[in-house]
């Protein structure tokens, strides 16, 4: 049986920021071939495809390794930063 | 040094920034090394194995007391299709000796010993901080900006990894290009020491590397990695960014389908994953260089790109720390004539040449380009297999000879195509 993804990244130790998103996207960015790159790409699977054709985004479960930020800064990626410190992944292996 | 003024800031408590800071606090400099983590090594992956040389020059013996996983004796390439594998497999008993060692190592554990090191030779350490901005003054970097508090250095050196916002923010580094990063992504599987050592045939504290081609990343440049620790495995995949349009799949699902492989499923039955982690790799080598040196500040490390990637081997850490000492070179002189101009930490960059860094780098500097050829990853594989299964088939049909058999399958790829690829491949390394 394979693990889903958010039950592999519910084995990662995350300190959530609640207060601050530091990757912000445009989820109606109109070109879809743009966001499928996202949608493909993101190890975490962060990045959905809903049935409307916008893309929905959770920064919570970011593994921070700046994939999105590479295809698609300027693009359907509005903001792109690390984390405040202390915030983000922690990786207790790595 | 002045009040609130040290002489240098390492921003970024990796491989690079520990080495440097290390190697400057022991020639007697105030250093601070700043890390966004809670602690050295939380933000950081690896596939990984570390080669030692490079750390080897800056602490003598370091195996003895670092948090090392296993040491690589054993090195397995394999060539996947999806239901076949065809393996080459290297063991010696030379392997490893005198300062040709090499290591698995989970960077968590690592990279915050390596962090104690620096701190212990007198290197401040702030966890738990991300520097916001650098701090220039009349064109020169003359410190770093986190929150609303300043603090000032003679030089700041840049070890904030492959992501590095601030070489971008003045100028030294463009934004990494699709076909300059791979994705890696990687689960770390336990099992008992035991259990590894009887898989993969070890006797302890030995491990394997094992690198894959072909159906992995589904004709898309990149491939499998497995590495074998103390009492885990670390199993992963890296991908080229620009390459993902070869294929619809995703990389989670590269990843799962990797440890569905019928060469891998066996391996890891059983076995518990304990984490998932992603991160890039810069992979276009010597032609990604940023500039590596302006007033007051250096660039080392994943940061600089100092990856090299033959498709048989992949270096990272190695280099980062070799970059971190010479940039602690070029700074600890600097600081003797008092000038940390650009001319000056120029130093660096002319260290770095003479050195295998940039020499290595400059070698490889094709094998990226050779490896963007999708028969790399689905044609070869195949061919191989293909030969093989004729090899090792018997099944009543009268022989024919080898070469025949060989040869019906290298004309499906065309004989002129393969030599040109052939050449091409060795040319590049």
């Amino acid at each position: 049986m394979r693990m889903t993804i958010e039950e592999k990244l519910g084995l990662d130790k995350f300190f959530v920021d609640e207060d601050y998103a530091h990757i912000v996207i445009d989820k109606d960015y109109p070109d879809l071939a743009e966001k499928n790159k996202l949608v493909q790409a993101c190890p975490a699977g962060l990045y959905k495809l809903n049935a409307d054709q916008s893309l929905s985004f959770d920064y919570a479960g970011c593994l921070e390794c700046g994939t999105c930020r590479v295809l698609a800064l300027g693009t359907v990626v509005k903001e792109w930063n690390h984390p405040k410190g202390e915030y983000g992944i922690e990786f207790r292996y790595g | 040094m002045s009040e609130n003024k040290f002489d240098a800031i390492v921003v970024g408590a990796g491989v690079a920034g520990s080495a440097a800071g290390y190697l400057l606090a022991k020639a007697g400099l105030e250093v601070l090394i700043i890390e966004r983590g809670n602690f050295a090594g939380a933000k950081n992956m690896t596939g990984g194995r570390l080669y030692s040389h490079s750390l080897e020059r800056i602490i003598p013996g370091f195996a003895k007391e670092a948090p090392l996983e296993r040491k690589v004796v054993r090195e397995k390439i394999s060539m996947l299709t999806a239901d076949s594998a065809v393996t080459i497999d290297y063991q010696s008993s030379q392997s490893g000796e005198a300062n040709t060692d090499s290591y698995t190592v989970l960077r968590s554990d690592f990279d915050r010993w390596l962090a104690d090191k620096a701190e212990e030779a007198g290197a401040v350490l702030a966890t738990g901080i991300l520097v916001d901005k650098l701090l220039v003054k009349d064109g020169k970097v003359s410190g770093i900006i986190t929150g609303d508090e300043e603090m000032e250095a003679d030089v700041v050196v840049l070890a904030d990894g492959v992501n590095s916002l601030l070489a971008e923010q003045i100028g030294m580094k463009k934004p990494v290009t699709p076909s300059q990063a791979a994705i890696g992504a990687k689960e770390v599987i336990e099992l008992s020491a035991d259990v590894i050592q009887q898989r993969f045939n070890l006797n302890e504290s030995e491990g394997v590397s094992w690198l894959f081609a072909g159906s992995v990343t589904d004709g898309c440049t990149g491939g499998g990695f497995l590495y074998t620790n103390k009492d885990t495995i670390s199993l992963g995949i890296v991908c080229t960014l620009s390459e993902l349009k070869h294929t619809d799949k995703t990389i989670p699902q590269m990843l799962d389908e990797f440890k569905e492989h019928p060469a891998i499923a066996p391996l890891i039955a059983n076995g518990k994953t304990v984490e998932y982690s992603g991160h890039l790799v810069p992979e276009a080598g010597y032609n990604m260089l940023p500039k590596l040196y302006q007033d007051g500040v250096v660039i080392i490390g994943d940061a600089a790109g100092l990856v090299i990637n033959t498709g048989y081997m992949v270096r990272g850490m190695d280099l980062a720390i070799a970059s971190g000492e010479y940039a602690a070179r070029a700074i600890i002189q600097a600081k003797e004539k008092n000038d940390f101009s650009a001319s000056s930490l120029a130093d660096y960059q002319r260290l770095l040449e003479e050195s295998f860094v940039l020499k290595d780098l400059k070698h490889y500097q094709n094998f990226p380009a050779f490896m963007e050829n999708p028969r790399i990853f689905t044609e070869y594989p195949q061919m191989l297999s293909d030969v093989m299964a004729d090899m090792f088939t018997v099944d009543g049909t009268p022989a024919q000879s080898l070469l025949k058999k060989i040869m019906t399958h290298v004309k499906k790829i065309g004989i002129f195509t393969l030599l040109k690829d052939a050449w091409k491949g060795v040319r590049s390394l």
